[in-house]
């Protein structure tokens, strides 16, 4: 099997692109998460960012302007389930596989009129003279903005979780609400803040799938994406870094298999289309094998109804 | 996924236009529509839907049409398509392969119901199959794809390994050969019917690794996009998608279901309805090749419609021998032509397709 040059870039800039959603879906429900609150919507909250993004941008042409729009969509169906679960204390599972059929049809009316729309995709940065440098060049300098933001984002959740008090104190209100709560930390609003952040993080993902990835809008067209960054999280054992590396393994294996098969090395499909779920789930529990380690990290209330006057 | 196909939609449109007093119309033939995806996704169901909407329009006040979309293969189908029978439809389209099983269980049980199901090969009395000879649709875009690629590579993004997919990929080839021998079929699959994300990766992976010309066997845009994007051709698949690749687009095989659903419904508008198994292709138009564009040199353009015309005729059919496959057998001698049988249980690649078939 050859593997040129240009082969290994192509390989290494597909790989980012399609981690990138996946990690950023992740790395909201992971903050909602240690929060102890589980989102199952992260699928449908994609799908109605995704919308969001497209519709705004191929009427305003301005595509900042769709992926904030985008962020306060996956916000709105965040507050919803927040709502639901935090205030009126429903079920976290079934209100959050709820949001998901929500999201689904709700995304399917709104973007009706805009399926077949076309719309150019957006520029990747090409740094001058970094992105020329072969290999390192289109891989580290040419990718999509949105790629080096979702990096960011993970090193910003990953300080602030473990290095600020506003995330120790989110860990809190996930480990123990009750004792949270008496030395007198506000465990619904922390976690409504989380929950909102996963929601702009699941919109956000959505519109890179509809804005960056393929840019255009046909229904369900997350397709199963959601999905996969909430095994994401779990696997990552709730952990930023490890969640981003899952999400690149992922990526990485899903487009390397896809070059195997086109060079024609006989391994039957269908297990090369199995080998990044094998391959990720592989190295995740690889890394944390100290099962004591995971049940440390795994946040204790997770999906718990929080009542203060109980 | 599961959860989200659960989803139940069933859009009822009425016929057009309120029944006056004087002139009392006999009640309206009552036709439902099942379909495995979202009618939004600009592929397969997408197309059926185009059809059940001309079918309205064609028969007007005669006939109510209904459907559900995104029902999932299994218990799920059984449940809507028993629902339409039992709320008193006279005719119900089941659209995919996985409704075979209940399609049939739901037959049996409402023997006054008329049932259809696409690509399917169980009947009843009351049960009817019918499918499109896409193979021929494939042949001619192969012919095209053989005198334009000039790297003599072309990527073929296939979905799943059965016959109906091997037949497209094998056809697609044995059209290009015929005109340029020299060329070969790259094949990825991506074990999906639908994932725009995975088809955009395919389709840079073939670019990446020489294609120069798409083809795809899967229901998304995405490839035409790519396509696009880099500067090469592809071919649309089920739909005209050319306004995803204005340049890129050199024409699609369009599924036409539209006069099949028309004459259908009319039989039981007449009483005439018995169950068949229609196998439709280019000479019905259920087949049907998109407007060429621009690009394609005229030339090609004549050439293709030649074929096209030839199939038509009866006088050349995609799969008359001599036949090799990749070992370089002849599978099928000069003067014999592969029997409807054993396309439907196509399991081998013919020569020029690279790659093994996985099995």
């Amino acid at each position: 099997m050859e593997m040129d040059l240009g082969t290994t870039a192509a390989i290494a800039t597909a790989m980012a692109r399609a981690a990138t959603p996946l990690a950023l879906a992740a790395v909201g429900e992971l903050v909602s998460e240690k929060s102890g609150v589980l989102n199952l919507g992260v699928e449908g909250m994609m799908l109605v960012g995704a919308v969001s993004a497209f519709a705004v941008t191929a009427t305003t042409g301005n595509p900042v302007l769709g992926m904030v729009v985008a962020m306060a969509a996956g916000m709105l169906m965040a507050l919803l389930f927040g709502f639901l679960t935090l205030g009126l204390l429903a079920n976290q599972v079934a209100t959050g596989l709820a949001l998901t059929i929500f999201g689904v049809g709700l995304s399917a009316f709104v973007g009706k009129g805009f399926v077949g729309t076309p719309l150019p995709g957006l520029p990747s940065l090409d740094i001058p003279f970094l992105s020329d440098i072969p290999l390192i060049g289109p891989v580290f300098f040419g990718q999509d903005p949105l790629v080096y933001v979702s990096v960011a984002i993970i090193a910003a959740v990953s300080w602030f979780l473990n290095r600020t008090r506003g995330g120790l104190i989110l860990r809190a209100v996930g480990e123990n609400h009750d004792a949270a709560h008496a030395i007198g930390h506000g465990v619904i609003a922390t976690r409504y803040r989380a929950v909102l952040f996963g929601g702009a993080m699941s919109g956000l993902a959505g519109a890179y799938l509809s804005l960056v990835y393929t840019p255009m809008w046909i229904e369900n067209m997350s397709a199963g994406r959601g999905w996969i960054a909430l095994a994401l999280v779990v696997f990552a054992t709730w952990k930023p870094w490890r969640l981003l590396l899952g999400a690149y393994l992922f990526g990485g294996v899903t487009i390397a298999q896809l070059h195997v098969q086109g060079l024609g090395v006989n391994i039957p499909s269908q297990l090369m289309s199995m080998l990044p779920y094998l391959a990720t789930i592989l190295v995740l529990v690889l890394i944390s094998r100290d099962a004591t380690r995971i049940r440390l990290n795994a946040p204790a209330c997770i999906g718990k109804v929080f009542h203060p006057e109980r | 996924m599961s959860i989200s196909t659960k989803r139940m939609f069933a859009a009822v449109a009425l016929a057009a236009g309120l029944a006056t007093g004087a002139a009392q119309a006999a009640d309206p033939v009552k036709v439902g529509f099942i379909y495995v995806g979202p009618v939004g996704d600009h592929g397969w169901s997408y197309q059926h839907d185009q059809g059940r909407q001309a079918l309205q329009e064609a028969l007007g006040d005669q006939v109510e049409t209904s459907f559900v979309e995104s029902v999932q293969e299994g218990a799920d189908a059984e449940r809507v398509i028993r629902q339409f029978a039992a709320n008193g439809f006279d005719l119900v389209f089941t659209t995919s392969f996985g409704f075979m099983n209940p399609t049939l269980k739901v037959a049996q049980q409402f023997p006054d119901v008329k049932f259809e199901h696409a690509t399917g090969y169980k009947r009843a009395d009351n049960l009817a199959t019918y499918a499109a000879r896409f193979y021929e649709g494939r042949y001619v875009i192969g012919t095209i794809a053989g005198m334009m690629t000039k790297s003599n590579t072309v990527g073929y993004i296939a979905s799943f390994p059965i016959p109906e997919v091997v037949r497209g990929i094998d056809a697609f080839t044995l059209g290009m050969q015929a005109v340029n021998p020299k060329a070969t079929v790259k094949v990825i699959w991506v074990n999906s019917w639908y994932d725009p994300g995975k088809e955009r990766e395919a389709a840079e992976t073939l670019i990446a690794q020489g294609a120069d010309i798409l083809s795809q066997h899967t229901d998304s845009p995405a490839p035409i996009q790519v396509a696009e994007e880099k500067g090469v051709h592809a071919f649309g698949q089920a739909s005209d998608m050319s306004r995803f690749g204005p340049k890129a687009h050199l024409t699609a095989i369009v599924d036409n279901w539209r006069d099949y659903y028309i004459a259908r419904t009319k039989a039981v508008i007449d009483g005439t309805w018995t169950s068949e198994d229609t196998w439709g292709g280019l000479a019905s138009d259920m087949v049907h090749i998109s407007e060429y564009n621009s690009e394609v040199p005229e030339d090609v353009v004549a050439k293709a419609e030649e074929v096209r015309e030839a199939i038509i005729a009866g006088t050349l059919h995609p799969f008359a021998g001599p036949i090799k496959n990749q070992a370089g057998e002849v599978v099928v001698p000069e003067g014999e032509t592969l029997s409807d049988e054993k396309l439907l249980s196509m399991d081998w690649y013919v020569e020029g397709v690279q790659g093994e078939l996985p099995k």
